[in-house]
């Protein structure tokens, strides 16, 4: 009876409901907007990141880690895959890499790069050299002279497909190795800094080079969508052998863990911002409706209507004011959000993009943990809130209420 | 004060509950915007202030080419010459000579590439903070030996401690092949891991001898009295180094220039804050309009009988305008007072952001961050709220003219 009563009441005067009612959409609409830019702007860089030669998860020999050294290598691969292929859920994927810092040199040029050995196949479904624009071609099994890579890297050393790079690195014996690859492959990345870091060869080329024999530096596993990434570590770390580490990706890269708890942080506070910018508005216009409608309230309580009844009375409308205005706010917000599916450039500011590691083209994102503390807030607080002009229309005697007119 | 106006500010208190509702909304975005204005300008500073210090320097002068290409062969042959000018350059604080060559660091059991750079141990303490943030041992006291100091994280990843052996291989300016051997005498952390992880700096005139630099340098870093007066320092420089001969031209560059990125990411990260102030900004105006539209349809009546003895719709606009005005500016007036006060503790106090160290160490600052008032910082956003409050009243005042003198009467 409550809320058939409150409904009725709102549409008694439908111009001042609508008023309210704009209030809390805008209210909720900028927020699910803001909310859905900034989370895809950060679970973006996250991706690009784990696309970056992480993936969800990597097994390494103890101590690779914190010294990423030849001798710490994994000497039985087939070991750690034996396991992989035992625990993992069907659809993960895997592969094993070999990595080392070597110098990479031509006539004119030296830099410091980083030494991928990979498995092509494999790794073209792993990360993001698979769906890298490629100038000339990939890597597959029969090109154990070659090499791919990156743009930048190729502008820096002034040098051009087909010509060769000598890399030089220490190998397990303690020796420096060195070892020339034609440049098969010219790939672009999202940051220039990817471009710069990496060069892929064949796992095969590197670890003869490296005089590894079968070993290899880390495997690293994608797992399908809707896998629980800690159970899944927790099984490998059981069924893995001693001198194993299984890292996720939270520890691998605890920069990106630790802006997406400060980005969860900060919805909150953003989301307390805007409430507060709105309840000023919503308190007001609520109470100015208590106000005018004194005359009526009077008579309820002649009547012989408990203050707590009016209490009610105002709380059920106000409770139907924003769930109407969070329903309204949801779909604009929504839709909104839909119409810029196809990304927003930020191409103006790339190398400001590439200082705070963002990609260039930023893709809006609900996430329904961000729709959850949005409308969590407005709704609670909104309630709370309304709490004001609900008692206030509770303290009105009939005498002074009915003098009104 | 004219009539008009004393019946605004009248009106205004008749109902103060709605009245001081009102100025606290505009009064909260008001204060809200200054504070987060100061609070990223001063991250800012910090920002800019932390890789200076570091490395770069306010200017650098190198010869033209070489912060693209960094090639050994792109040298400022005449550092004297250079050196001469600054001492005549008002504003240059001071300045420090350079050169740096990409090399292999070997220690016992381990090999990884690195910048070499060679530095004046004298002059370099007055340019970068390099000095007070050794962590261990000490920093490079003579100005020619076989010493080092290295990046923490490089020292770790090759294994080696105060006193041990590195072995630096790398190519001369004359293409010939340069190798030498230094001890290790400090550890520094600077908090910007790429920069610990990939340089040793040893003394300038021993990295001369060993890289056949003929007594060249690489670039002149040059730190102003304030950050402020880079272009005008930069401008001052130019025609007086056109004048030194040099095989490329030299050229004086700016942090920014040196640094695209960061004033970039600075940008970047503005114009979401911006448009973030800006969707409040809306927010914060529709509470406005619904509260000035709710006050004039509760006063239909009142209108209905100022327009029935004769007073014009212009007029009633003008008059509700005014109303709209004197809340405004006394919102703007308190948050501003707040605003400033709060945020003006917060510059004496800092701001403790202990976790998001992890992401303030890549920018180099640690620990509390200070908001900085500035002429910026404490007009723009009441200037915004000023004009999104005058939009969101210009609507009802002008909704009143609609109103016809019977229907306005009869409105209960």
């Amino acid at each position: 009876m409550f809320f058939k009563m409150a409904w009725r009441n709102l549409w008694r005067n439908p111009r001042r409901t609508t008023v309210i009612l704009i209030a809390v959409v805008i209210g909720l609409w900028s927020l699910l907007f803001l909310n859905a830019f900034m989370r895809g702007a950060i679970e973006q860089m996250v991706e690009n990141n784990i696309s970056i030669l992480t993936g969800h998860l990597k097994v390494q020999k103890t101590g690779y880690h914190s010294d990423p050294v030849i001798e710490n290598s994994i000497t039985q691969p087939d070991e750690v895959k034996g396991v992989l292929a035992k625990v993992l859920p069907k659809e993960a994927r895997y592969t094993s890499r070999v990595r080392l810092q070597v110098v990479a040199s031509n006539a004119r040029h030296n830099a410091g790069v980083t030494l991928v050995g990979i498995d092509p196949e494999a790794e073209a479904e792993m990360s993001f050299i698979g769906d890298a624009p490629l100038q000339g071609r990939y890597l597959s099994a029969d090109t154990p002279h070659k090499i791919l890579a990156g743009r930048a890297l190729v502008e820096k050393m002034e040098t051009q497909l087909e010509y060769k790079l000598v890399l030089m690195g220490q190998d397990t014996q303690n020796e420096i190795a060195s070892r020339a690859f034609r440049i098969r492959g010219i790939f672009d990345a999202e940051l220039e800094s990817t471009e710069k870091q990496y060069v892929f060869v064949l796992k095969q080329a590197a670890q003869d080079m490296l005089r590894m024999g079968p070993a290899v530096s880390e495997f690293s596993v994608l797992l399908p969508e809707g896998a629980l990434l800690p159970g899944v570590a927790q099984a490998l770390k059981e069924a893995l052998p001693e001198g194993y580490r299984v890292y996720t990706w939270r520890e691998l890269l605890p920069l990106m863990d630790a802006y997406l708890k400060m980005f969860d942080g900060f919805i909150y506070l953003w989301t307390v911002a805007v409430f507060i910018a709105m309840g000023f508005g919503l308190v007001n216009t609520i109470l100015m409706t208590v106000y005018e409608r004194m005359h009526e309230f009077g008579l309820l309580k002649a009547l012989g209507m408990k203050s707590g009844w009016i209490i009610r009375e105002v709380l059920a409308e106000a409770f139907l004011i924003l769930v109407l205005g969070m329903a309204a706010g949801n779909g604009l917000g929504v839709i909104t959000v839909e119409a810029m599916s196809g990304g927003l450039d930020l191409s103006a500011f790339a190398a400001g993009a590439e200082f705070a590691g963002m990609s260039r083209i930023i893709y809006p994102r609900i996430v329904l943990q961000d729709m959850l503390v949005a409308n969590g807030v407005v709704f609670f607080l909104g309630l709370g809130v309304s709490l004001y002009p609900a008692l206030k229309a509770a303290r009105f005697t009939p005498v002074e209420a009915m003098l009104q007119t | 004060m004219s009539m008009d106006a004393k019946m605004a500010w009248r009106n205004v208190w008749r109902n103060p509950r709605r009245t001081s509702l009102t100025i606290a909304a505009i009064t909260f975005a008001t204060g809200l915007l200054i504070f987060s204005f100061s609070f990223q300008f001063g991250s800012y500073d910090a920002m800019i202030n932390a890789a200076i210090q570091v490395h770069t320097g306010h200017l650098q002068i190198q010869a033209k080419g070489y912060l693209e290409d960094k090639d050994m062969r792109q040298v400022v042959e005449h550092p004297e010459a250079v050196a001469r000018i600054l001492k005549n350059t008002s504003d240059v604080k001071d300045y420090a000579c350079r050169a740096n060559a990409f090399s292999l660091i070997a220690s016992e059991d381990r090999t990884y590439g690195g910048l070499v750079i060679g530095i004046d141990p004298i002059r370099e303490p007055r340019v970068s903070r390099i000095k007070t943030l050794i962590r261990k041992g000490a920093y490079l006291d003579k100005a020619h030996g076989a010493q080092a100091v290295v990046g923490q994280l490089l020292a770790r990843n090759l294994k080696v401690g105060l006193g041990d052996e590195l072995t630096l291989l790398g190519q001369g300016r004359d293409g010939s092949i340069a190798a030498t051997v230094v001890t290790v005498k400090g550890l520094y952390a600077t908090g910007q891991d790429e920069f610990d992880r990939s340089t040793i700096q040893i003394p300038l005139s021993f990295f001369q001898d060993t890289y056949a630099m003929r007594g060249a340098v690489h670039e002149v870093v040059i730190l102003g009295r304030h950050l402020d007066q880079v272009n005008q320092i930069r401008h001052r420089l130019t025609p007086k180094l056109a004048q030194i001969e040099n095989p490329k031209p030299l050229v004086a560059l700016t942090w920014s220039e040196i640094m695209p990125g960061l004033i970039q990411a600075i940008k970047l990260d503005l114009t979401s804050g911006f448009i973030m102030y800006s969707l409040l900004v809306i927010v914060v105006a529709f509470s406005i309009l619904n509260t000035f539209l709710m006050a004039v349809l509760e006063r239909t009546r009142e209108f209905g009988v100022m327009m029935a003895i004769g007073i014009r719709p212009n007029r009633l606009t003008k008059l509700l305008l005014y109303e709209s005005t004197v809340l405004t500016l006394m919102g703007l007036g308190v948050g501003w007072i707040l605003g400033v006060g709060v945020t003006y503790f917060f510059q004496q106090h800092g701001i403790d952001l202990a976790g998001s160290s992890e992401i303030l160490a890549q920018y180099g600052i640690s620990g509390r961050l200070y908001p900085r008032l500035s002429w910026a910082s404490m007009t723009v956003g009441p200037a915004l709220v000023l004009i999104i409050t005058i939009l969101a009243a210009l609507y009802p005042a002008l909704r009143v003219r609609r109103l016809s003198i019977v229907d306005s009467l009869a409105y209960a």
